[in-house]
């Protein structure tokens, strides 16, 4: 049995909310802290890293990482919430 | 066991591995040439994905790329990863939901039109010709580094293997190849790395040794910026580009990365939307270990290079210095006579050149290691270049087979769609490793043409047909050629037209042409929604197709129908 459309579209608009956080924060991590604004955050150290520097070599990637599992996690209870879960 | 020895076992054992599994997982339906029958576990898919994803330029080259370039190579960092985020959210469940084996199947259906489908073959056979042509040079390099044989029985050999499991195993054959292809390369290449990073940093881990302190405890990067200053660099930790070049190239290597066909085919593998998702976390975890520890490597590797010959004595160079010298990586020439190496960034005045590829290929001499770390990096980077050939070969005989062959001829039987499946995987190979021996002038550049058409053509294609009901196959059409016209033209300009133009101040808005693929994207999009509006919306059973790929609910195996 498929979701009703109102259902449909409610399941939907969670989906792009999240997504647009997501994206939101994807963005800030690699354009904003490793790009636009590296300069600034350069002034502030971590051990032997300038933190812009850390950010455009190391940190974006690990912000990716985090990000994809979240919304592994976050899709799977909004699958099972609107029930269109495959099992 | 001497070190040709021990490299001719490791590569040697590595093959048979290889063609092991290919004999194992050879593929006896379409469905398993295309898509390994649908079958593969996320943790295996992400492995696969891995391999499938990092070339002999991201094992070999990347590193070195970072050392001479220092911030400026984030862009590869952030690029190349990042896209692995749209890749994860936008695309891949969508797309599996979708269940069919192919990107133009996609893009065919959801513009129900055969134009379309057209128009997105032939952006996914440029785009994997150009790439492949590359790998398969790649593997000729190796060889004649390594097991000291002319690059063409290199790439003779390599082509022998691919073909063996591409053709017989199909992406069956390749997902499995490709699992164990991870195992090796990643192995190969966190060796060195490890140790290195104790000698320099007395940290262990390579990510972290990059941040901590040289002899004399002075911070490593700290230590690079002084060093590169005093002989006239720029410092390694902030660059020479600017920032709207920085944030494009950025920006196209991402959505490139996301549009490009054989990373995206590898998510029609697994069973379920879910599978999809988390599977691209796996992908990204398994490519990080190496995206993490390249920059190490890049730093280490500057140190090490500048420590143990700027301002030395010619004939007391280390002795890893004076072997690489023999293959013409390193190259010394002491143009003021004074019997000392002199590296600056003059060009006029400096005495040594070393290749790129030097930081990950001399790492194990560098640190000291055993030969049979060496044979490992041979064995590593031979994998490397291994996997994503055969995943840009299965695209190539997919296109063929499928989205050509199929699409006008729908009554052939599987059997035959088999048999010519394979036969295009056989041309391709010929006609790659022809590339390989006799490799056209503009190797080298062809990386931005690949990444710029993929974020000009596919992704706001595909993006569009999920996120927008309205986005019409006009639309579609018109976009992609756009996108793919003015990429080329722009590409194409600079680079083959007029090459002593390419330069910040002719490009526009300082947008270098490894960077224009964004612009592209933009335009693509633009004219995309602009002709959709102008002209009817979809037919309904579009819209339905639509709605259904945006719920996990339902999603068969991918299939023919």
């Amino acid at each position: 049995m498929s979701p009703s459309p109102s259902k449909m579209e409610q399941y939907w608009k969670k989906n792009l909310q999240t997504l647009a956080i997501l994206l939101f924060i994807w963005f800030i991590v690699s354009f904003g802290c490793g790009i636009l604004w590296v300069e600034e955050l350069n002034s502030i150290r971590i051990g032997g890293f300038k933190l812009g520097f850390w950010f455009a070599q190391q940190g974006a990637i690990y912000a990716f990482l985090v990000l994809i599992f979240v919304y592994v996690v976050r899709m799977n209870k909004l699958d099972k919430e609107f029930n269109v879960n495959e099992d | 066991m001497d070190l040709l020895a021990w490299t001719y076992l490791l590569v040697g054992l590595s093959f048979a591995l290889y063609l092991g599994i290919a004999i194992w997982s050879r593929a006896g339906s379409t469905e398993e040439f295309y898509v390994a029958g649908g079958g593969v576990s996320p943790l295996a898919n992400g492995l696969a994905t891995a391999a499938d994803w990092m070339s002999a330029a991201s094992f070999m080259s990347m590193a070195g790329i970072i050392s001479f370039s220092g911030y400026d190579g984030s862009v590869y960092l952030m690029g190349w990863t990042g896209g692995y985020v749209l890749l994860a959210l936008l695309l891949a469940p969508y797309l599996r939901k979708f269940g069919k084996f192919t990107v133009p199947d996609f893009v065919g259906d959801r513009y129900y039109s055969n134009k379309a489908r057209v128009v997105a073959v032939i952006c996914a056979l440029f785009i994997s010709f150009t790439y492949v042509a590359g790998q398969m040079r790649g593997v000729g390099i190796v060889f004649s580094r390594y097991l000291e044989l002319p690059i063409e029985w290199g790439v003779v050999i390599g082509m022998a293997i691919v073909f063996f499991y591409a053709v017989l195993g199909g992406m069956k054959g390749i997902t499995y190849t490709q699992v164990a292809q991870y195992c090796v390369l990643i192995f190969a290449y966190m060796v060195p790395a490890i140790f290195i990073s104790m000698q320099l940093t007395g940290n262990p881990i390579p990510q972290l040794g990059l941040g901590g302190d040289v002899a004399g405890g002075v911070p490593l990067l700290d230590k690079l910026d002084g060093v590169l200053g005093d002989l006239g660099f720029a410092d390694y930790t902030s660059g020479t580009k600017s920032i709207p070049d920085l944030f494009m190239i950025t920006l196209a290597l991402m959505v490139g990365t996301a549009g490009l066909p054989h990373v995206i085919v590898r998510f029609f593998t697994v069973p379920k939307v879910k599978d999809a998702r988390l599977s691209a976390g796996y992908a990204l975890a398994f490519i990080a270990i190496l995206y993490t520890t390249a920059p190490a490597i890049a730093a280490f590797g500057m140190y090490n290079i500048i420590e143990s010959t700027s301002e030395k004595p010619i004939d007391q160079l280390p002795e890893w210095v004076q072997n690489w010298q023999q293959t013409k990586l390193i190259q010394i020439e002491d143009k003021n006579g004074d019997g000392t190496v002199q590296y600056l960034a003059d060009p006029a005045s400096n005495e040594l050149r070393i290749d790129k590829d030097i930081m990950v290929l001399a790492g194990p001499e560098i640190a000291q290691l055993p030969d049979w770390v060496v044979g490992l990096v041979a064995a590593g980077a031979m994998a490397a270049a291994l996997s994503t050939a055969a995943g840009l070969l299965l695209v190539i005989s997919t296109s063929i087979s499928r989205d050509l062959f199929k699409t006008f001829r729908p009554e052939i039987s599987d059997k035959k769609e088999l048999r010519i499946a394979r036969l295009s995987a056989a041309g391709a190979v010929i006609l790659a490793g022809y590339f390989g021996i006799n490799p056209p002038g503009f190797v080298a550049e062809v990386v931005a043409f690949a990444f710029g058409l993929a974020a000009s053509s596919f992704f706001p294609v595909i993006l569009l047909g999920i996120f927008s009901t309205r986005v019409n196959k006009e639309g579609a059409i018109a976009g992609m050629l756009t996108g793919l016209v003015f990429t080329i033209s722009y590409i194409s300009y600079f680079k083959f037209v007029y090459p002593e133009l390419n330069t910040a101040e002719h490009w526009w808005w300082g947008i270098s042409p490894e960077g224009i693929g964004s612009l592209g994207m933009a335009l693509n999009f633009l004219v995309c929604f602009g002709v959709s509006w102008l002209t009817p919306a979809p037919p309904s059973h579009v819209q339905q197709l639509i709605q259904e790929i945006r719920i996990p609910k339902g999603a068969g195996k991918a299939s023919n129908h």
